[in-house]
């Protein structure tokens, strides 16, 4: 079951076929991208935090709160990494505030269902790889 | 810093135009401005003002038969980007330019000649902190008669190819060495595009693509450092018959010019069916 903040996202890029909105539809999301703010990381970023196979080096900090719930941080150093910064931002604003048990479920497959024919060769492996990154976190911040 | 073009020693240099020109150019309605790229965010994102966008799947590939567009979608293509066949085109991207040199290659085969490559792409265009914009031009639409596209001088098949092999003449494998020796049958972090076996074309010299440029800035290396790699190291002749592959011909188009304008090969083509094509043809001798 998917976080009613991030169905909604996706609903909205369903309704989208035309390439070239879904593309401005990106990069609206990822103008709305803000970096990991300093009091969680400043740069050289640790890089347990870097996400595996991915071109524009994305970072993502998953940070508990006191009342139970997490929030989704991320840096993305590559300033032509347009696609990861969609992503990040997409995450960040509908999974932060949830608890980890809810973040966990979030499948790589949602990449493909926000990306679709805008989604570059080089690409889809590092963006599942940043959903892969949150589900791991996500679920190491599970309460034992 | 890098050195201006003109003075690093190529062959042909004058088909590298540099960002200052570029930025000189911006209105010159004799000129055209052309951005390809791998990630299709890009462009609408930010571009150079005045700039089209050249898609390499959409626009340079027919959309049924794994080739090359025809002519009549040529001067389509032409039409729409407002060019004739005396416009000067300049193309860049990012990737260091990889798009950029594939998108340069399909336009040879129809053989438009005025084409420049922005030398350092998007990439030193960017970091030179020169304008963006969102701004998405259109020109008045042209009408281009192309002549049939001619593959011959710029394009390798896969008969000419086991030719090439049988011949122990030059091949050049620009993938990465674990491409090259069989350990991966893709690029480190890409997809499997399908090829059934590892390794490369007998005979290949392994050089990747990218040792041609500067990561810093992804500007071409001079031509003495050029000559050191593919002549001295490899002992590439300028004057054989030379053909240049990689997976699906992208990487080794970047290749293909660096031979042909930088070093002045006389007889360098670009083997589009590459990997894709090799790996999976039956019988096919594969070396690892």
């Amino acid at each position: 079951m998917l976080p009613g903040a991030l169905r909604h996202v996706l609903d909205a890029f369903a309704l989208v076929s035309d390439p070239a909105d879904r593309a401005n539809l990106l990069i609206a999301f990822a103008d709305q991208f803000r970096p990991v703010p300093p009091d969680v990381a400043t740069p050289p970023y640790p890089k347990d935090h870097l996400v595996p196979y991915c071109e524009s080096e994305a970072y993502v900090w998953l940070v508990p709160q006191a009342d139970g719930t997490a929030a989704l941080y991320f840096a993305v150093e590559n300033p032509s990494g347009i696609s990861a910064k969609a992503l990040a931002s997409i995450l960040a604003s509908t999974l932060s505030g949830l608890p980890p048990e809810d973040i966990a479920q979030v499948s790589p497959d949602i990449v493909e269902q926000i990306f679709r024919q805008n989604i570059s060769m080089g690409k889809g492996m590092g963006l599942m790889a940043m959903v892969q990154a949150v589900q791991a976190l996500a679920r190491r911040a599970l309460p034992r | 810093m890098t050195a201006p073009a003109d003075s690093r020693g190529y062959v042909h240099g004058d088909v590298l135009v540099s960002t200052d020109w570029v930025a000189a150019h911006l209105s010159d309605p004799s000129v055209r401005i052309i951005e390809s790229n791998e990630d299709l965010l890009l462009y609408p994102s930010g571009h150079v003002p005045g700039a089209v966008q050249v898609d390499w799947t959409l626009d340079l590939n027919d959309q049924v038969r794994r080739d090359y567009l025809s002519r009549e979608a040529f001067e389509g293509l032409a039409s729409r980007i407002g060019i004739t066949p005396g416009t000067t085109l300049v193309f860049y991207g990012d990737k260091n330019n990889w798009w950029a040199c594939y998108a340069f290659w399909v336009f040879q085969l129809f053989g438009h000649s005025p084409a420049r490559v922005m030398d350092g792409g998007r990439l030193k265009w960017e970091q030179e902190g020169r304008p963006m914009t969102r701004e998405v031009p259109v020109y008045p639409a042209t009408t281009y008669r192309a002549r049939e596209r001619q593959d011959g001088p710029h394009r390798a098949f896969r008969n000419e190819v086991m030719a090439l092999v049988r011949a122990k003449g030059q091949l050049v494998d620009v993938r990465s060495p674990e491409e090259y020796s069989g350990e991966r049958l893709h690029m480190p972090d890409y997809p499997n595009e399908g090829a059934l076996r590892g390794g490369h074309i007998p005979g290949a010299k392994s050089i990747p693509w990218a040792r041609a440029i500067n990561a810093g800035d992804g500007s071409f290396k001079t031509a003495e450092q050029l000559r050191e790699i593919y002549l001295q190291q490899q002992a590439l002749k300028p004057t054989e018959p030379t053909i240049a592959y990689c997976r699906i011909g992208e990487r080794s188009s970047h290749t293909w010019f660096v031979l042909k304008y930088l070093l002045g090969f006389t007889n360098v083509r670009n083997y589009d069916g590459s990997w894709t094509e090799w790996g999976n043809l039956v019988g096919a001798p594969i070396e690892k």
